[in-house]
């Protein structure tokens, strides 16, 4: 860790990025990721990189793909109705078992929905970046300086398991600025003789493909896919737990919303109220584990979202009735105050 | 025995899964005789399209990546700016390339990425069984047009060398067809020229290959050889769109 710089949370995900060895990256205007882009344009000249603008979203997913099938690191950035767009790739890239990363900054929706904070791609994120059977690594930021710490990691992973990284990030993290340190290892770029690089007539061609038409190879492919993904759920859950030692009442919270939900714990606790908060950095891999101990621990637990209540699901599924799981959720681009939060952290401990 | 003809290794010993008498094959053998005569089959990356060559990747030797419906282009964009020095090139249907691929198309062309696109022009879907294709005929039979294509409710055949030679980043378009020896071996040379175009890093590159489908279009395939010449080749003229091969790069 050296110098810290004072960063907006997009432009701390583009030199993050550059810093993490990915000189690829293929974007579209959308609001409120733009910095991403504009950053990644005034920086990859620089550095001999590419910055290139697609004409559409499906285009810049396909791009990745391309860039990730010739054995470099590639990533694109979108808001919530783009990534809706990127899906189809994203499956394509899943299927060919290829790495690449990928930067949701979440807004209000459906449809174009707001360009306020929103956390209503959740079930996108974790169960349906496109069709089939498939899962993506999915980050869950909370400050700015999380984004820097995740972003190297994000494409470490994505090489080790050969599967694509979201950072699911959100319209207050995207636009908020805070103080920033990078690290200052170098990226340590993974091996890749699967790489379409031209094969210099010294090994047989390599192919990257997502196509198997006799059932019985596509089963064993994906079968032996979701071996990868167990080991990735044994190895890679990160969550953070707060005041949560002694706690009576629990908070779970992702994102930007568990900043909020801290504020409030720490006013619960004023009044007496015995209250944690355990906070999912991946979601998925959930940590399933961390949260049925925590529904074990408390009386209650609360899920506090900006959505209608996504990542709740996940938490039942944990817990699997061992608790009453509550919500609190804004949606449309609201972000809650934490002294709704406080309120509802109140109601669950009456 | 002096050898007077032999498979170009640019082609694997894989059997294609082409129907009888369709021109997919004349087209790989072009395409791979030319990246061996050009002797570039060591540093080659090809993108397999969705439609009948979808399985290409088995067929070329070189280095394959296979692409979702239409996005071929982007995926070329993507493999050559990660590696300006190989050479791509990607094999498209009319489907692919000028329906649901038309906007990759158009902004690779427009870009002047440096890749080639070969573009085989059946005037129908092949692999999903023979629906109308963007470049499907006024009056042509298919099963989605099956009263004929009517241009006042489906609109016209779409004439794509004609469309991207309106663009800037066009170094190389040309229509050819492989209908007789004597077209094949045109549709040879403006391969082997396309292909030239981007390794002298000129900009983006097409031919559009008039084929053959005898199994959709329901003909044996000598008459679907002179289908293709009495009806495709008055809609869709042969020759040369843009040709800057003999300019500086770019």
């Amino acid at each position: 860790m050296g110098q810290k710089y004072l960063m907006k949370g997009n432009e701390a995900i583009a030199e993050a990025a550059i810093r993490a060895g990915c000189k690829h990256f293929f974007g579209y205007p959308i609001t409120p990721q733009t910095e991403v882009a504009a950053y990644m344009a005034k920086q990859m000249p620089k550095i001999g990189g590419t910055y290139l603008q697609a004409e559409s979203e499906v285009a810049a997913i396909n791009m990745v793909l391309g860039a990730a099938a010739a054995g470099v690191r590639a990533m694109t950035s979108s808001s919530s109705p783009g990534i809706s767009l990127k899906t189809e790739g994203i499956s394509y890239i899943a299927g060919s078992d290829l790495p690449c990363v990928i930067i949701n900054v979440m807004r209000g929706s459906p449809g174009l929905g707001g360009i306020q904070p929103s956390q209503a791609d959740y079930w996108q994120a974790t169960r349906a970046l496109g069709h089939g059977d498939f899962q993506v690594i999915v980050f869950a930021p909370s400050s700015v300086q999380e984004i820097v710490d995740l972003l190297g990691k994000a494409f470490d992973l994505a090489e080790k398991y050969r599967m694509p990284a979201m950072m699911l990030a959100d319209g207050m993290l995207g636009q908020m600025m805070e103080p920033v340190e990078f690290p200052e290892t170098e990226p340590k770029m993974a091996e890749k003789p699967w790489a379409v690089t031209g094969h210099n007539n010294e090994r047989p061609h390599n192919i990257i493909n997502s196509l198997y038409l006799t059932p019985s190879d596509l089963e064993e492919i994906v079968v032996n896919r979701f071996k990868r993904y167990d080991e990735v759920k044994k190895n890679e859950v990160m969550y953070e737990a707060y005041q949560a030692e002694d706690a009576e009442f629990g908070v779970v919270a992702y994102g930007a919303t568990a900043r909020v939900v801290k504020s409030a714990v720490n006013q619960a606790r004023e009044k007496g109220i015995k209250v944690g908060l355990l906070r999912p950095i991946t979601v998925w891999p959930f940590p399933e584990k961390e949260v049925a101990a925590f529904g074990n621990q408390v009386k209650k637990l609360l899920c506090v979202e900006m959505s209608m209540g996504q990542m709740i699901d996940d938490v039942k599924l944990a817990v699997n009735g061992s608790c009453p799981v509550e919500f609190y959720g804004r949606t449309g681009g609201v972000v809650p105050s934490p002294a709704e939060v406080l309120k509802a952290i109140e109601e669950m401990a009456k | 025995m002096a050898i007077v003809f032999q498979k170009t290794k640019e082609l694997t010993d894989k059997p294609t899964h082409y129907c009888p008498g369709c021109t997919h094959g004349i087209i790989h053998r072009l395409v791979a005789e030319t990246i061996d005569e050009l002797g570039v089959g060591g540093k080659t990356i090809g993108i397999a399209p969705v439609g009948c060559a979808v399985m290409a990747y088995d067929y070329f030797s070189c280095d394959m990546v296979q692409a979702a419906h239409g996005r071929a282009p982007a995926v070329a964009t993507g493999v050559k700016r990660a590696r300006p020095d190989n050479v791509v090139f990607t094999y498209q249907g009319d489907g692919d390339l000028a329906a649901i691929g038309t906007a990759e198309t158009v902004h690779s062309a427009t870009r002047g990425e440096n890749i080639t696109i070969i573009f085989v022009n059946n005037a129908i879907y092949g692999m999903t069984g023979g629906q109308m294709a963007p470049t499907s005929l006024p009056g042509q039979v298919t099963q989605t047009t099956p009263y004929g294509r009517d241009v006042s409710y489906s609109g016209f055949p779409v004439r794509v060398c004609e469309m991207l030679s309106t663009l800037s980043g066009v170094a190389f378009a040309e229509r050819v067809a492989v209908n007789n020896p004597a077209n094949v071996r045109k549709a040879k040379a403006a391969i082997k020229k396309a292909f030239t175009a981007q390794i002298e890093k000129k900009g983006f590159s097409i031919v559009e290959i008039l084929s053959t489908c005898p199994t959709n279009w329901g003909l044996t395939p000598v008459n679907a050889l002179n289908w293709l010449e009495e009806n495709m080749i008055p809609y869709y003229p042969l020759g040369n769109f843009v040709d800057k091969t003999k300019e500086g790069v770019r």
